[in-house]
């Protein structure tokens, strides 16, 4: 085992960098449900909706009442735990389970970001981030360990890397690079920000920050992986996702990518900020490294190596399985999904759901806000997947109030990126003989114009 | 050291930006377009004047209503409808502004929700005992109420005006009309009054453009009412494309009858002139969704949808023009021309709701969830 690979996967390098990741993604994590919760949305957005938009294959994860809240708990106090290093395998496999369960529980609130987050702690279950400065450490003196395999924080990198870098790629498009959509459409409305606002209503800005934008994105993970320019790149990182906060309702994200980014730095800065947290908690650093520097490097078992490694290749591949659809992936978001396309378009739509009988050919019309809330509508109006969903559910539903043999049509408009409202799905194609499945969707209209690009 | 100072006041500005505080500042001048000053011709020049004006017929309706049920005649039933008509016309050009003191109070809901629940309202008038300011009786007052109660009781004029003189129960009904005119009266005095003391202000100066700022949410009352209200209530409903048959009971204005176009054309009117930001009073326009739009296509160079949705407009006003002043015989007779005309009001959602919002950046209500 003498090969470079076997050499890099036994590399050591400190501990310190995962420790600090984990303590701030935990915590970050605590805050962000918390969040979550005094916003109330966990009332608007899984309790109130009465019918809820699922994910395919994962058609039985829904909220469950009153018991919701409880999840949202046990999510929380297991990124506690997860910052705390406290019982970390099982905090983070909970946070892991109770994160992607909320998630799925309704895809109207998909947010790349969420994904993000699901994605990190299914990696960091494979990581020994409790290790060093943790509950676990501290109990554990066996467990402790001042060196880990240098591969472990690299798997970190590696899913930033991905992130910026296909969020980048993904903006590689005419509509982004030439026609600066959608940024167009939303700087303006910033108009009342000193000093920058009356800049947004310039084109020439739109396309600034369009080029920016996409530059910033393809770049950063390689300036922060040389050393000379990470402090440059970290500056931009700041600064990129401070705007993007004042600029649009983003939520936690930018704080969250920030706050990740610190894992590019070397493990002397983050011992600095073990060796502050050390002062304001009163725990005494530097004895602990005291007895734990001599400790021989771990090695890691070839199953976790495996899973890591398929892991990082599906997140390398997942992106592009939209080349394997036909039709502008703007328009019919078949593989758009999962592929940090990040911020890429406006997109707004209108459907009106027509239940027919097919034997006196009456019908009428679903008034939608009898269903779904009004988020749901919006985000059901402009993707086929939610509009299938939808059409079947009013079928189950009229069909139960007794209506007999029915047809569902609807009548839909989308428009994308500022272009003019277009016919989206064929009005003469009866939903309900439709199914879900990853193959492409004949009954979206095809998109009148086009947009070139990745 | 310089570059730690520096990271260090990044940091704060990362912190300053994810601290939750978007609260709208005041509105830069410049070449940019000019938010507050649509804000204040929509509140000085629009909204006010009709709520004025409004305010004036529902003053005069609780007086005829009054003088009618004190010397109930067939003359003096003629004022009191002539009056409810008026002001039911001039309620069409409040209707759409629902924020505010008016959203508050469930303005429209109170004074228009049709069809009216007759046997609740006989229910009360019989028991003399309810409280009209719970949710539950939001279809037993206001104008369609009042239509019952003036036109829907008898089949003659001698009829109607028995229940307040003979009949049995006349105080009952009398008291029961006379409340309903004075709530309308008093609930529009109170928007008025708020309106001119404070939420003026309150709504030109919230000129940002979070979800809570007064564009985004009027934008979004606006179309809402255009698609739920006038395309929906108006011509939808009772022309039965919500459901299975036509529900000519839940034409607007049912008793009166020859009312249901005047009140949607009215409608129609007001919306496209709001649309076009022009003045209550007079021909004079000022800032408005068109003008908007138009300053935004100097920057898109795209269609221009402000002269598609007034040509829209105009489409939807020929198809109700093609219909019968009585809604309820035009179902009857042919509700092939309501569906047309529903048709026609329908285009101008998707221009308004797709097109329009999303070229001034407005979201669609009241959603507050993050964005990625």
């Amino acid at each position: 085992m003498g090969s470079p690979l076997a050499k890099y996967l036994d590399k050591p390098t400190e501990a310190a960098p995962l420790a600090v990741f984990r303590i701030f993604f935990g915590l970050m994590m605590v805050g962000s449900l918390l969040r979550f919760w005094a916003n109330g949305w966990i009332e608007k957005l899984y309790l109130e909706p009465t019918f809820h938009f699922s994910y395919y294959g994962f058609e039985w994860v829904r909220p469950l009442g009153a018991f919701t809240y409880v999840i949202f708990l046990v999510c929380g106090l297991s990124a506690l735990g997860v910052a705390l290093g406290f019982k970390y395998r099982l905090s983070i496999l909970t946070f892991f389970l109770s994160f992607t369960y909320i998630e799925l529980m309704d895809k109207t609130t998909y947010l790349n970001h969420y994904y993000f987050i699901s994605c990190v702690s299914f990696l960091m279950l494979f990581l020994p981030a409790h290790r060093y400065f943790s509950v676990d450490a501290w109990r554990n003196k066996k467990l402790a360990a001042y060196y880990i395999p240098s591969w472990t924080i690299d798997s970190i990198k590696v899913l930033l890397g991905i992130v910026y870098f296909y969020a980048g790629l993904a903006k590689l498009n005419s509509d982004w690079l030439f026609r600066a959509m959608p940024l167009k459409i939303w700087l303006p409305s910033n108009y009342d920000l000193p000093l920058l606002g009356t800049i947004l209503q310039e084109e020439w800005a739109h396309f600034a920050f369009s080029w920016s934008g996409a530059l910033y994105d393809l770049s950063i993970p390689f300036l922060l992986l040389y050393r000379k320019t990470r402090w440059f790149a970290f500056a931009m990182v700041v600064i990129f996702h401070v705007l993007t906060r004042v600029l649009f309702p983003i939520g936690i994200f930018p704080f969250v990518m920030i706050v990740s980014t610190l894992i590019f730095f070397d493990a002397k800065f983050h011992h600095r900020i073990l060796l502050f947290l050390s002062g304001v908690f009163r725990i005494g650093k530097e004895k602990w490294d005291a007895v734990l520097l001599p400790k021989k490097k771990e090695k890691t078992t070839s199953m976790v190596k495996w899973v890591v490694a398929l892991f990082i290749g599906i997140q390398f591949l997942l992106p592009w399985r939209y080349v394997l659809y036909p039709g502008e992936l703007f328009w019919t978001e078949e593989g758009f999904r999962f592929s940090w396309r990040v911020m890429l378009m406006e997109k707004a739509g209108y459907a009106q759901f027509k239940v027919v009988n097919p034997a006196t050919g009456n019908y009428f019309y679903v008034d939608n806000s009898d269903f779904l809330t009004p988020f749901q509508e919006k985000q059901m109006s402009f993707q086929p997947d939610f509009i299938l969903e939808y059409a079947h559910f009013l079928g189950d539903q009229f069909k139960a109030q007794g209506h007999g043999p029915l047809e569902i049509y609807v009548e839909s408009y989308v428009a994308l990126n500022g272009r003019m409202s277009q016919p989206f799905v064929y009005p003469t194609v009866n939903l309900l003989n439709q199914r879900e499945s990853f193959a492409h969707k004949t009954w979206i209209v095809p998109f009148q114009d086009e947009i070139k690009g990745l | 050291m310089l570059k730690k100072s520096f990271f260090f006041g990044i940091l704060c500005l990362a912190l300053w930006a994810c601290s939750e505080d978007d609260s709208g500042g005041p509105a830069s001048s410049g070449d940019s377009f000019d938010r507050s000053a649509m804000l204040v011709n929509w509140a000085d020049n629009i909204i006010i004047p009709a709520y004025l004006n409004f305010g004036g017929t529902t003053q005069a309706l609780e007086s005829a209503v009054a003088s009618f049920t004190q010397n109930p005649s067939e003359a003096t039933l003629q004022e009191a409808r002539s009056a409810w008509q008026t002001a039911y016309i001039a309620f069409q050009q409040v209707s759409m502004f629902d924020i505010g003191p008016a959203e508050t109070v469930f303005f429209r809901n109170r004074l228009n929700t049709y069809p009216a629940n007759t046997t609740e309202i006989e229910d009360f008038i019989a028991s003399g005992t309810y409280d009209l300011s719970l949710p539950s009786t939001m279809d037993a007052q206001g104008f369609p109420a009042m239509d019952y109660l003036l036109y829907g009781l008898g089949e003659t004029d001698s009829e109607i005006v028995a229940f307040y003189s003979t009949n049995a129960s006349a105080t009952n009904y009398t008291n029961y009309l006379v409340n309903l005119a004075q709530i309308a009266n008093s609930l529009t005095a109170s928007v008025v009054a708020n309106w001119n003391t404070g939420y003026r202000d309150t709504f030109v100066s919230n000129s940002g453009g979070s979800a809570s700022a007064s564009v985004d949410k009027l934008a979004n009352d606006y179309v809402f009412y255009y698609e739920k209200a006038l395309r929906a209530g108006k011509i939808g409903i009772p022309a039965g494309v919500f459901s299975n048959l036509p529900l000519p009971g839940n034409v607007e204005a049912f008793y009166k009858k020859d009312f249901s176009r005047q009140l949607a054309l009215t409608s129609l009117q007001a919306a496209q002139d709001f649309f076009n930001g022009k003045h209550f009073a007079g021909n004079q326009t000022g800032k408005s969704f068109k003008s908007y739009l138009d300053y935004l296509n100097t920057i898109k160079n795209g269609e221009d949808l402000a002269l598609l949705i007034n040509a829209q407009f105009e489409d939807a006003r020929a198809a109700l023009n093609l219909l019968d002043e009585n809604f309820v015989a035009q179902i009857e007779i042919d509700n092939s021309k309501m569906l047309n005309a529903f048709d026609e009001l329908q285009r101008n959602v998707i221009l308004l709701k797709v097109d329009m919002l999303q070229a001034l950046d407005v979201n669609v209500d009241y959603i507050d969830a993050d964005g990625d």
